[in-house]
């Protein structure tokens, strides 16, 4: 399953940090940041239960880089 | 700018007052620092934290590091010196935070502005579709909810927001924001629409065939957006650049400030701790490679942007920079460089028959093959019935005889017309009539003779009409640096010279099955040399397997044609040729803004890094040559985004 998320992050680096934190959670099969236009595309493992994992991904995200936010709506 | 922008102008405001005004506060000493320090915090405290929470993570080397270690060196330096009974130096490391924050503040202003920008350019995503219930109201939903074969209504004015056919009413729309296009398309009851299109003047009834996941929008939204997912070597080089540049140069820093004084030590001459210390936070200013790991993705994602604006969409950077050094381009004739629809071209009347009829014996010749073919759904009679343009009666025509692979004969007006190729009218006996002035030697196309009551009166030449912008594409690509054009066509190889000719073409391989054509590029594919790119411009029918094989496979005319579009690299929305010059042109202006800022920000760090290790940049210069390069290479790179129309 893909889902995309609205985000928001201050700069191109920063976007990149997201992108390997995020790949880390498990439960996430592989994930991309696109900087320009602030979305994060993430494809879940097999079973995985969105929301939850997400709310992984959002705290694992916040580690790295304090001020980015991911909209999980 | 954002809520967190506007925080950060206060705080530079804030700073650089306190720090004016300490020029004229007359302290010394330790207390003297404290003042210094409150602009310091002030303007740096996020960095500082940063910084720390980097360590604590195992993230070094990132730029809050450099810039912490840069200024806390700077100012624990004005505190040693202090302390050894000399003038500490405050304001520096003030004024280097000072700096970053500002030039980090325009970046991401700068950022954020062509972002939206471009994001504007290519936000064609409808907000709602009009749904009527049965009392005839309108209720606004989202087109997601909406399902297939529900009659949605589309007002003057507003985005067809789901694929559909309509139903009822008829209007121009506008298609610009797929297409590029400035010119309105006339659509009535019965004809398919897709969405995007904004309806200009009447009111539209359009049953719904797809959803809006399928729709032509939803597809051309996701392919832009994940465009910039796929990255460009040259971006790829850079974050790997980033990696090693960074540390070496932290290194580099370490290495000058203890090196040169350990040696001055060993040597028996004062260290001079002061001066190299100095020297080697200076480097750590330069350090930060922000003005190239910002401005090559933005280079790409203005490029992409301003392509997409004209109808060209690029599906990832690592195409736009392909697309760059193209050499060669092989495109499929029909539909790509020709129309692709079979058009009477010329009509030519035999003496006799010219003799018999007068001055209107072409379009008597013309009227007749038209009526005896009436009865036929060979697309070639459908030509023939179009150029006539009048209406034919049914009962003009009579004993209709078709002939498989030879033709028509049937009785017009009570003559006996036939019309069909040179072996229709060798088994009417007419061969040798035939041989002597056949035009089908000359000109390729297919050609319709016709004889009238047993003699030959002429013949119709139908053939594919070249698109008018082709020739002058072909030559707008050579300008641009392509070595060699080639086409690919099924057609007989005196159509295809024809045409190569006319468009001058530099190869034409003619005579290929669907199958031929995949090998035809590979052999292309062999002989060039690998540096260079081939691309492939076909019209996404039949040729999805070409298009995959090529370097870069370019889909033109791609509107409404889903096949196209998941299979090529680089679509054209409209079918007009001189949009792949254009898609040329803005992908080598992209390439040549990104090698300019690689080279300038380089160029200038590293000169400042010499400077810097010599002593003659001080921490001034190196500001300039981490911000200022930044600022430059940012509005370099924002020039992506200008595309000349013009062109297409």
């Amino acid at each position: 399953m893909k889902k995309t998320y609205k985000i928001e992050v201050d700069c191109a680096n920063c976007a990149l940090k997201m992108e390997e934190a995020a790949r880390k959670v498990e439960g996430v099969q592989e994930v991309t940041v696109s900087f320009m236009t602030q979305k994060m595309k993430v494809e879940f493992a097999e079973g995985a239960d969105d929301s939850a994992v997400m709310q992984t991904v959002r705290k694992a995200c916040k580690k790295v880089e304090d001020d980015c936010e991911i909209f999980l709506d | 700018m954002t809520k967190k922008q506007k925080k950060v102008l206060y705080r530079i405001i804030i700073a650089a007052a306190l720090m004016t005004a300490l020029q004229f506060v007359p302290v010394q000493g330790y207390v003297r620092f404290a003042l210094y320090l409150i602009p310091y915090l002030v303007i740096g405290y996020d960095i500082l934290r940063k910084a720390v929470l980097g360590i604590a993570h195992g993230e070094v080397f990132d730029e809050n590091f450099l810039m912490a270690v840069a200024t806390v060196g700077a100012m624990l330096l004005g505190v040693y010196n202090e302390a050894n009974g000399m003038e500490g130096e405050f304001a520096e490391g003030v004024a280097v935070m000072l700096f970053y924050q500002i030039g980090e503040l325009f970046q991401a202003v700068a950022v954020g502005k062509s972002r939206r920008n471009i994001s504007a350019l290519m936000d064609i995503r409808p907000d709602y579709a009009n749904v009527e219930d049965e009392s005839g109201r309108l209720t606004q939903m989202d087109p997601e909810d909406v399902a297939v074969g529900t009659v949605i209504v589309v007002q003057p004015g507003e985005k067809i927001p789901i694929d559909g056919v309509i139903v009822e009413g008829s209007s121009t729309l506008n298609t610009s924001a797929l297409t590029g296009e400035s010119v309105p398309r006339d659509a009535s009851a019965g004809e398919e629409v897709i969405s995007g299109c904004v309806n200009l003047s009447g009111l539209l009834r359009i049953r719904t065939t797809k959803e809006f996941g399928e729709s032509t929008v939803s597809k051309i939204l996701d392919l832009v957006e994940n465009s910039s997912m796929k990255k460009a070597r040259t971006e790829n080089f850079i974050t790997k650049f980033a990696r090693y540049y960074t540390p070496a140069v932290c290194y580099s820093a370490l290495a000058l400030a203890v090196i040169p004084s350990v040696v001055n030590l060993l040597m028996g001459n004062p260290a001079n701790w002061n001066t190299w210390v100095i020297r080697a936070l200076t480097f750590l200013v330069i350090s930060c490679p922000c003005a190239l790991v910002i401005s090559i993705p933005l280079s790409f994602f203005g490029g992409i942007g301003g392509a997409s604006s004209c109808g060209i969409l690029v599906k990832g950077s690592n195409y736009l920079e392909a697309l760059a050094r193209t050499k060669y381009v092989v495109f499929d004739k029909t539909g790509t460089l020709t129309k692709g629809v079979f058009q009477v071209t010329e009509v030519h009347v035999d003496e006799e028959f010219a003799a018999l009829e007068g001055e209107k014996a072409q379009e008597v010749l013309l009227e007749l093959a038209a009526c005896a073919e009436s009865y036929s759904v060979h697309p070639i009679s459908k030509s023939l019935r179009e150029a006539y343009g009048g209406e034919i009666k049914p009962s003009r025509t009579a004993e209709v005889e078709e002939i498989g692979g030879h033709g028509v004969i049937a009785a017009v007006d009570g003559k006996k017309v036939a019309a069909g190729n040179a072996r229709l009218m060798e088994k009417l006996g007419l061969g040798d009539v035939l041989r002597s002035n056949s035009p089908e030697q000359k000109n390729g196309g297919t050609v319709v003779h016709v004889a009238v009551d047993g003699k030959y009166a002429g013949c119709i030449l139908i053939s594919d009409v070249v698109k008018p912008q082709s020739a002058e594409a072909i030559a707008a690509l050579k300008a641009e640096g392509v070595k060699e054009t080639v086409m690919l066509t099924g057609d007989s190889n005196a159509a295809a010279q024809r045409v190569a000719k006319e468009l001058k073409l530099d190869q034409v391989k003619s005579e290929l099955l669907p199958g031929d054509k995949v090998n035809a590029v590979e052999e292309l594919l062999a002989a060039k040399a690998p540096k260079e790119v081939l691309a492939f411009v076909g019209d996404g029918i039949n040729d999805a397997p070409v298009l995959s094989r090529a370097d870069i496979g370019v889909a033109m005319g791609a509107l409404g044609s889903d096949a196209a579009i998941e299979a090529a690299d680089i679509v054209l929305m409209d079918d007009n040729p001189m949009k792949l010059a254009l898609a040329v042109k803005i992908s080598r202006k992209c390439l040549r803004i990104v090698y300019e800022n690689i080279v300038f920000a380089l160029a200038v760090k590293a000169i400042c890094l010499a400077l810097g290790a010599v002593g003659i940049a001080n921490m001034w210069i190196a500001i300039f040559a981490d911000v200022g390069v930044m600022v430059l290479a940012v509005l370099n790179a924002i020039r992506c985004l200008q595309v000349k129309k013009g062109l297409a």
